[in-house]
Order: C-alpha cells, then sequence, then structure tokens
C-alpha cells in the first residue's frame, strides 16, 4: 500500500502531536477491520478508532457514548441507512463544544445517495475506492470544521447547481459564486486544495472556505429540485 | 392460477388452450374465445348458443359453464383490427370504450329476452319466477364480468380510474340478485311474510360470513403473500444468476491470478464497474453496454472503461451536464481517449487518472489528468506524433483547441474545448 512509503499523511500540519477520535459505521465487517487496518495504527496516522457500529441502533449509541469527533458513515446501513444516523445525532453535530462531525464513506455513487447525506448534515463525502492516506487527510480536515469534496461529489454539486431553469427561492444560497464554481471545477478535476489555491492565485485556507460555502448552500438552499435532481439520477 | 393466461405474443403455441376472449366480447368472451380456437366466425358461434338457448335454455347453461370453467385469456384469436379504439387521436393510450355496436347488442338482447319472456308460457305458476330469474341472471352477469374486468386491469395496470365503476357495478349486480332473490320470496308467499323472509336470510348470511369470513380472510392473505413470495423468488434468482454469471467468475479468476496484483486490480474494476451499471442503472435503458453511445456522457464513460479494462488503470470519471454528439464532439472523444491512454501508460503509477468533461452552454470542455512524472513539453522530439498528431492536430482539424499543461514531477493534464454543432 502507498501509505507505508509516505507514511501519516494526516499529518503535514505536525500531526505527531494532533490525535482525532474516529468511530466507524459499516454493517460489513470486513470492510470495518480493512479501514481499522489501513488508517487506525495511531501512532503513524494520528486517528484512533474508538468505536464501531453496524447499524443505526448501534451507531447511535456508540456515538452517543464515545463522543467522538470524527465518524465515518456508511450510506446504506440496517435500520434507516446514513441519513437516520444524522438525523438522530443532529443535536450532537450542532453541539457547541466537541461537535461531532461526519464525514460519509461509501461504495454508493448515486446522487441521491450522495445529496441525501450531505443534506442530512455531514461534511463530506467519499467513495470507498479512497485511498488510506486521503482518508486520514479527509478525517483531519473534517475535524477542523472544513468540507471534505470528492471529485464526484463536486461534480454532483456543479451539475445540481447549474440547472437554473427554476428561479431560485434564496439568490444567495441557490447560486453559486463565479469563484466557488471555479474552486468546485478544479476538485471535479481531481486537483488538491493546494493546487487549486496555487492555480486560482489564492490562499489554501481561501479554498477551504469557498468549499465551506458551497457545503453550507448544498445543505441549507431550498432548491426543491435538489431533491428531485438527485432522484432523477440513480447513477451518474 | 393460470399464469399462462397472462396475455402472450406466441403466434402459434404447439398446445392450444381455450380462452375466453378479453378483447370485443359481449358478455364473458365465451363465443369469441371458441371462435377463436375453432377457427370460426364469431357470428357462427354466437348463432349456435342462441338457437341453444331456444333449446329449453341449454345455450345459457352452456354458457355459464363455459365462463366458469374457461380462464380469461387473449383467445387463438388475434384481436381484430380494432385499435382505434385504443389509441386515442392525441397518441394516447386509453381504456377502450364500450363501442356503440357493443351496447346496442346487449340492449337487443335484453328486448328480445323481455318478448321472449313476456311470450312463453311455462304454464302455471313457473311463469312467475321467469322474472325473478332473469334479474338473478343479470345480476350475476354483472358480478362475473366485473371480476373479468378486475382480473383483466391487473395484467394491464389501468383499473385504477375504473375502480369506482366497478365497485358500483359490483354493487348493482348484486342489487340486482338480492332484488331477484326477494322476488322469489315475494311470489311464492305474501307479501306479509317479505319481513320474515329477509330476516331469516339475513341472520343465515350472516351466520355464513362469521364462519367463514375468517377463512377466507386468510386465504386472501396467504395467496397475496404467496404472490409476493414468488415475485421475490424470481428476482432472487435473477439477482442468483448474474451474481453467478459475472461475479463468482471474476472471483474465480482473481484466486487464479492471486499472484498478478495488476490483473486482480482490472478484474476487480471491471467487474465492479459492471455490477455498478446492472444494479444502480434505471429499469428500461437496457442493460447492455455494447450499444454506440450518442450522448457525451455515454461517451466518455464508454471511452474510459475501455482505457481503465485495457491498461488496467483506473479512471475517475465526473461528468457535469450532458449533450447529444455530433461531428466535432466524435472528434474530442477520440482525442479524449488518446489522451486517456498515454495518461494511463505514462502517468498511472501516480493513482487514478481523472477525467472530467463538462457541458456549459455550447462549449464542450474535457480534462484528463494522470499524477505521473509528467514530462517536459519542449523535450518532446518532434517526430513524436502522438499527441501532435491525435490530440493537438485532431482538435484543431475540427475547430477545437487542445492544451497540455506537463511539468517533470508534476503530472501531465490535457485540456480539450469544443463547440458545440447546434446551439
Amino acid at each position: 500500500m502507498t501509505e507505508e512509503t509516505t507514511g501519516g499523511a494526516g499529518g503535514d500540519a505536525g500531526s505527531q502531536a494532533r490525535r482525532v477520535r474516529v468511530v466507524l459505521v459499516d454493517d460489513h465487517r470486513m470492510f470495518r477491520a480493512g479501514v481499522q487496518a489501513e488508517i487506525g495504527r495511531t501512532e503513524e496516522t494520528g486517528v484512533e478508532v474508538v468505536g464501531e457500529a453496524a447499524d443505526v441502533d448501534q451507531a447511535v449509541t456508540v456515538i452517543t457514548a464515545t463522543r467522538p469527533e470524527v465518524v465515518l458513515l456508511d450510506v446504506h446501513l440496517p435500520g434507516g441507512g446514513g441519513v437516520e444516523v444524522l438525523r438522530r445525532c443532529a443535536n450532537l453535530m450542532g453541539a457547541a463544544e466537541n461537535p461531532v462531525r461526519f464525514l460519509a464513506l461509501s461504495v454508493s455513487d448515486a446522487a441521491e445517495d450522495v445529496i441525501g447525506v450531505i443534506r442530512g448534515g455531514a461534511r463530506g463525502y467519499v467513495t470507498k475506492t479512497i485511498t488510506g492516506t486521503d482518508l486520514v487527510a479527509s478525517v483531519f480536515r473534517v475535524q477542523e470544521g472544513d468540507a471534505v469534496f470528492s471529485p464526484r461529489l463536486a461534480g454532483f454539486v456543479l451539475d445540481a447547481f447549474a440547472s437554473t431553469d427554476a428561479p431560485p427561492v434564496d439568490e444567495d444560497l441557490d447560486r453559486l459564486t463565479q469563484r466557488e464554481r471555479e474552486v468546485l471545477r478544479l476538485i471535479a478535476r481531481g486537483y488538491a486544495y493546494k493546487e487549486i489555491a496555487k492555480q486560482l492565485f489564492i490562499s489554501v485556507k481561501t479554498v477551504e472556505s469557498h468549499v465551506s460555502a458551497v457545503l453550507r448552500k448544498l445543505q441549507l438552499s431550498n432548491r426543491h429540485e435538489l431533491t428531485r435532481w438527485a432522484t432523477a439520477r440513480r447513477l451518474v | 392460477m393460470p399464469v399462462a393466461a397472462h396475455p402472450t405474443e406466441t403466434d402459434e403455441p404447439p398446445l392450444r388452450k381455450l380462452y375466453r376472449s378479453a378483447d370485443g366480447r359481449m358478455l364473458g368472451g365465451v363465443a369469441r374465445g371458441l371462435a377463436g380456437h375453432l377457427g370460426l366466425p364469431v357470428v357462427w358461434v354466437r348463432f349456435v348458443f342462441l338457437a341453444l338457448f331456444f333449446a329449453d335454455g341449454l345455450g345459457s347453461l352452456l354458457y355459464a359453464v363455459f365462463w366458469i370453467v374457461v380462464p380469461l385469456g387473449v383467445g387463438g384469436r388475434a384481436p381484430e383490427p380494432r385499435s382505434l379504439f385504443e389509441t386515442a387521436p392525441d397518441g394516447r393510450r386509453r381504456l377502450r370504450k364500450p363501442d356503440r355496436g357493443q351496447v346496442f347488442a346487449l340492449i337487443a338482447l335484453a328486448i328480445g329476452a323481455a318478448v321472449f319472456v313476456s311470450n312463453i308460457d311455462l304454464g302455471g305458476s313457473a311463469n312467475r319466477y321467469i322474472w325473478p330469474t332473469l334479474l338473478i341472471g343479470l345480476g350475476v352477469i354483472l358480478v362475473w364480468r366485473q371480476a373479468d374486468n378486475a382480473r383483466r386491469a391487473s395484467w394491464t395496470e389501468e383499473g385504477r380510474r375504473r375502480r369506482t365503476l366497478q365497485i358500483a357495478r359490483g354493487l348493482a349486480g348484486v342489487g340486482l340478485v338480492g332484488l331477484g332473490l326477494t322476488a322469489f320470496v315475494v311470489v311464492r308467499g305474501s307479501a306479509a311474510q317479505l319481513g320474515t323472509a329477509v330476516t331469516a336470510a339475513i341472520a343465515v348470511l350472516g351466520g355464513i360470513a362469521l364462519l367463514a369470513g375468517p377463512w377466507l380472510i386468510r386465504m386472501s392473505q396467504d395467496l397475496s403473500e404467496e404472490r409476493t413470495m414468488r415475485i421475490r423468488a424470481q428476482e432472487r434468482a435473477e439477482v442468483a444468476a448474474h451474481v453467478h454469471d459475472s461475479v463468482l467468475h471474476t472471483l474465480t479468476l482473481i484466486q487464479r491470478n492471486a499472484e498478478d496484483p495488476g490483473e486482480v486490480r482490472r478484474l476487480a474494476r471491471a467487474q465492479e464497474r459492471e455490477l455498478r451499471n446492472w444494479l444502480y442503472k434505471p429499469e428500461g435503458t437496457g442493460k447492455d453496454e455494447d450499444e454506440t453511445p450518442d450522448t457525451l456522457a455515454e461517451a466518455v464513460k464508454k471511452a474510459a472503461a475501455e482505457v481503465e479494462d485495457k491498461h488496467g488503470v483506473p479512471l475517475e470519471v465526473v461528468v457535469v451536464g450532458d449533450c447529444p454528439l455530433d461531428d466535432g464532439l466524435v472528434a474530442q472523444m477520440q482525442a479524449a481517449r488518446e489522451a486517456m491512454v498515454n495518461a494511463a501508460k505514462y502517468g498511472g503509477e501516480g493513482g487514478a487518472v481523472q477525467v472530467y468533461a463538462e457541458v456549459e452552454g455550447r462549449r464542450v470542455f474535457v480534462s484528463v489528468r494522470d499524477r505521473g512524472p509528467g514530462f517536459d513539453l519542449d523535450a518532446v522530439p518532434g517526430d513524436r506524433m502522438g499527441v501532435r498528431e491525435s490530440i493537438i492536430g485532431r482538435m484543431q482539424r475540427n475547430g477545437g483547441t487542445a492544451r497540455l499543461k506537463s511539468a517533470p514531477g508534476d503530472g501531465t493534464e490535457v485540456e480539450l474545448e469544443m463547440e458545440r454543432a447546434d446551439g
């Protein structure tokens, strides 16, 4: 695996000091074991897996009990799916101190699944083919309150916000700014934040704030077509 | 139950089964079904039934037996060219209305029956029973036809709008039968006994309902449960067949090629893509991939899938928007494919190749990006025609532009832009 050579990639900003407590929610034991093996070596990655859950009820119990900083959440779960977990943990997400943040991690890349969990409050969405290195980096990014967009999620968002045939309900939320579109486009093309910053002559922090703004619009936008759009595309 | 009665398009099945005809029938479709089965004109069969009817009502008895025993289906005869009634002028499919001929025939039948009934004299008290009998018969016919319609609706899923009508018809039928039975009672005794008779009848009916009701309900529940089970079993069989065909074979291949990580990855990826397609592709879009794509998104995905299979390097495809392909876009797709091949060949070890396509207004943009070693563009010798001809040259010849961005150690990106021919 490549992360052996690159080492603790989560820690480009001095991660040796940083620790992040993570709960894994996935109904496949094999997959949990695999992720645990890839990112769970705490000394190297800075990620500490403090709990695992296989269905919605278990997830809510474990998350409430352990209060992790990040939850890696599968979209398809027995008992109502990831969206149900998000709904029942809404109070933890909004907590003033030590908020629990969710990163959706799924094998599905169907638009309705992706949009569903993001609307439910997840801070990002990555597919299960992601490398261990990238996953660790994403976990840290989410822990800092930042958003994580995979190229495919960026594509979905661009697509969903592109069709402006219906008049927006809220101008601020229902449109992406030119800059946000540019950032998303570069994410969709596979650029890393650092590369995007270089390309657009802005700082990485600015890139991050653009992405977070897009996430907020995605979660709050009351474009009614958004859901319809997502259901219309079972798979892209 | 005769699942086989489901309308099939087989022109000449080896074993011809008798069905009542659902199309163009007057009462139960018996005559039409028989005619289709025997290869006779419908009118003849109807005449025979009518003639037999005058032989002490044998015709109606026969007809009733056929109606009960023979399942409703599309008879041996293809529906006559009555399609005028099936599709409305605006092209919308709509319920076939009972055509005028059928209504007239029914009215004529009723009048004829009335005349017949009032004319015959069976002598004595039997005369008084004819009208009640007729009422009961009419009610039974109404209810039975309605049951047929319900079955037919379940084939064609057209029943929803007609549900109220069906209920009304059922109630009317039951009402007629009840009226007939009451008339029987009234005719037999005096009207004074009516109250007692009705009470007794209600008591008996109530008793039967109490005794048989739960059993009937359970039976219908069992039936519908069995039906869902069967549907589920069919679905499971289909999934099992697919899993067997593709997934198990792939897993076997992977076990055999365990020492060759590249091959294992290639197999796993190809299988993943196929399974994903099969699982998530919307119904009715066709499950096979072999057709030539006619939109940009399909073309990009197809090209990426082929390159992925051939070179064993993952390609992550993101498409925003879509549009039909035209000549310029076909050229762009060829250039993109070439770029993907290059990226897979020279930049594949750096991880997945990123393919991005976007349709924005008239502009179609495609980028192919790898994270390989990259190269110095100026250092490429002039005789290397691959990039210059098949990517840059091809785009320029078709009125588009191609840009190459690469630096040693920083991967390579090819950007292709093309205007769509039609706005």
